[in-house]
């Protein structure tokens, strides 16, 4: 169960991105949260996780308070989080195996990272997953030399190897074709319910989100005003959220590169 | 084709450089000024460069042909500049890795990198020769002194060019490694090092090549290798022996530099 109460984010002096934003995740559901770019669906994810630090209010998981955790505890929080990034993140340079097992990094001592010992366990995990979507064969290849749709599945088998409580996805399928994009909204459908995860994804996609989730949040100006099953979703509660939005951009992709920026600052 | 075009009676030059006239004006004026008064005050003695001409056609006669008759000298001062050339890049390699990371604004806290950065600006600020006299003074003629200095000079270069390539990495793969809880250390390790692991590789070669070059220059205050062999050589008025010792560095150092370009090219 995510909990997040009263949530703001303000950076610097600029105006909030998020106000007192509340939102409860049980267990085991796919929330898909659409809005307009700018409207804090990013920022809300990575306050989750801590990548932006919450100006104020409490995001609770399963009864860990996060907003107040620092250093080591920190660290152990964000192992049970998983998370799946818009341009995959994955080490370019490194093999897919690398790649996989570096979701495992907060559970494993420095000397078995450093010489790329991995327990057996692991192994078998990350093989067991790499088969379950389709990359097994892929185990010695650099990361560089796989396809969008392939990168992203490393992606999920790297968030999914730290045994997440929860699953981030931030616009997982927005630099990916239409076709491999359903792909990984099937695949993420499909490992929600066979692993019981719940999972939280951004997405840009209106169909999508409408097709492979059970609950969309609607964001706008850092609030929610909208939070309802697909079939809720009225040409009214659109019109709402996308306000002032040229209909092209609704269901199409585009970048959250500014938000990265601010974010990174 | 065969239109005609309509005239407009406009014309077209390219902007000037600087578009402030009074600004181009003063800089061109003033740049001029300076040269002419920089050579009517520099004291040319020109006698003294008449005498000079015929000492240096008398040092060039004296050097032909080169003499190779003292081979062994000279074999054992280029392995000495190879050995200084070797143990200084390693060292400077080794203690580089670490200045890069304190030195890169993205990766290390303030008071880190302005310890880094202090490092680094304090090593590039002295050319290797001074460098070289200072130590060749704290302990002694040979390659000790020569090691220390292009250890330094190697700090000065390989780290600001790789604090430069760190800062410049794709910090979503940091965030990656974050998010799955890594800490500072392992996050390094697998998010920043492959990035930078490329670069690292060809400044490393580079270096080599680089401190290779350095090594013969710095043995002549004293330093030892080669240098100091050619040193030795114009103390003796053996014009001939520094002749061959200057054609074998030029040699070396063209084999070394070839070799190391094609390294670096084959690397990328």
């Amino acid at each position: 169960m995510l909990r997040i109460k009263e949530l703001v984010k303000r950076y610097g002096d600029e105006k909030a991105v998020l106000k007192n934003l509340n939102l409860e995740v049980p267990g085991e559901s796919v929330v898909s949260i659409i809005g307009a770019s700018g409207a804090g669906k990013s920022t809300l994810l990575r306050c989750i996780n801590r990548l932006v630090e919450p100006s104020s209010g409490s995001i609770e998981l399963n009864g860990t308070e996060l907003t107040k955790l620092e250093g080591k505890s920190l660290r152990l929080a964000r192992r049970r989080i998983g998370m799946v990034f818009q341009g995959f993140n994955l080490i370019e340079r490194l093999t897919v195996m690398e790649n996989v097992q570096s979701g495992r990094l907060g559970y494993l001592p420095a000397w078995r990272a450093v010489s790329r010992k991995y327990p057996q366990e692991d192994i078998d995990r990350a093989f067991h997953l790499m088969e379950r979507v389709g990359i097994a064969h892929y185990a010695n290849k650099r990361a560089s030399e796989l396809s969008g749709g392939e990168r992203q599945r490393v992606g999920v088998v790297r968030a999914l190897m730290q045994e997440p409580e929860i699953l981030l996805a931030d616009e997982p399928t927005a630099s990916l074709d239409p076709k491999t994009s359903r792909q990984i909204m099937e695949l993420l459908r499909a490992l929600a319910s066979e692993l019981q995860l719940p999972v939280l994804i951004n997405i840009h996609n209106v169909n999508e989100a409408k097709e492979y989730t059970q609950r969309i949040v609607g964001m706008r100006f850092g609030r929610i005003i909208f939070d309802g099953e697909p079939v809720d979703l009225s040409n009214d509660a659109m019109d709402e959220i996308y306000a002032g939005v040229p209909a092209e951009e609704r269901g199409g992709a585009e970048s959250s590169t500014h938000l990265r920026e601010v974010a990174a600052k | 084709m065969n239109t005609t075009v309509e005239k407009t009676g406009r014309t077209w030059k390219k902007p000037p450089f600087i578009a402030n006239p009074a600004i181009r004006w003063a800089l061109i004026i003033g740049i001029a000024a300076y040269v002419w008064w920089a050579i009517t005050t520099l004291p040319f003695d020109w006698e003294r460069i008449q005498q000079g001409i015929p000492r240096a056609i008398r040092i060039f006669k004296g050097a032909f042909p080169p003499s190779f008759l003292r081979g062994e000298l000279l074999f054992d001062g280029f392995m000495e500049s190879i050995k200084i050339a070797i143990v200084s890049t390693l060292l400077g390699l080794a203690l580089s890795i670490p200045i890069a990371f304190a030195s890169a604004s993205n990766v290390a806290p303030k008071w880190l990198y302005t310890i880094g950065r202090g490092v680094i600006i304090v090593a590039r600020s002295f050319h290797p020769v001074i460098v070289a006299i200072l130590f060749v003074k704290a302990v002694g003629f040979g390659p000790l002194a020569g090691i220390l200095t292009l250890t330094i000079y190697s700090i000065g270069f390989v780290a600001k060019m790789l604090a430069e390539r760190i800062e410049e990495i794709d910090w979503g793969q940091v965030e990656a490694i974050k998010a799955a809880g890594g800490g500072t250390f392992v996050t390094m390790l697998y998010a920043v090092i492959p990035q930078i692991m490329p670069r690292q590789i060809g400044l490393s070669i580079y270096q080599l090549d680089s401190n290779l070059r350095a090594s013969a220059i710095v043995g002549i205050v004293g330093a030892g290798g080669i240098g100091s062999t050619l040193l030795n050589a114009f103390g003796r008025y053996d014009y001939d022996f520094a002749l061959a010792i200057t054609l074998c560095i030029i040699g070396v150092i063209l084999v070394s530099e070839a070799i190391s370009g094609r390294i670096r090219r084959n690397l990328w």
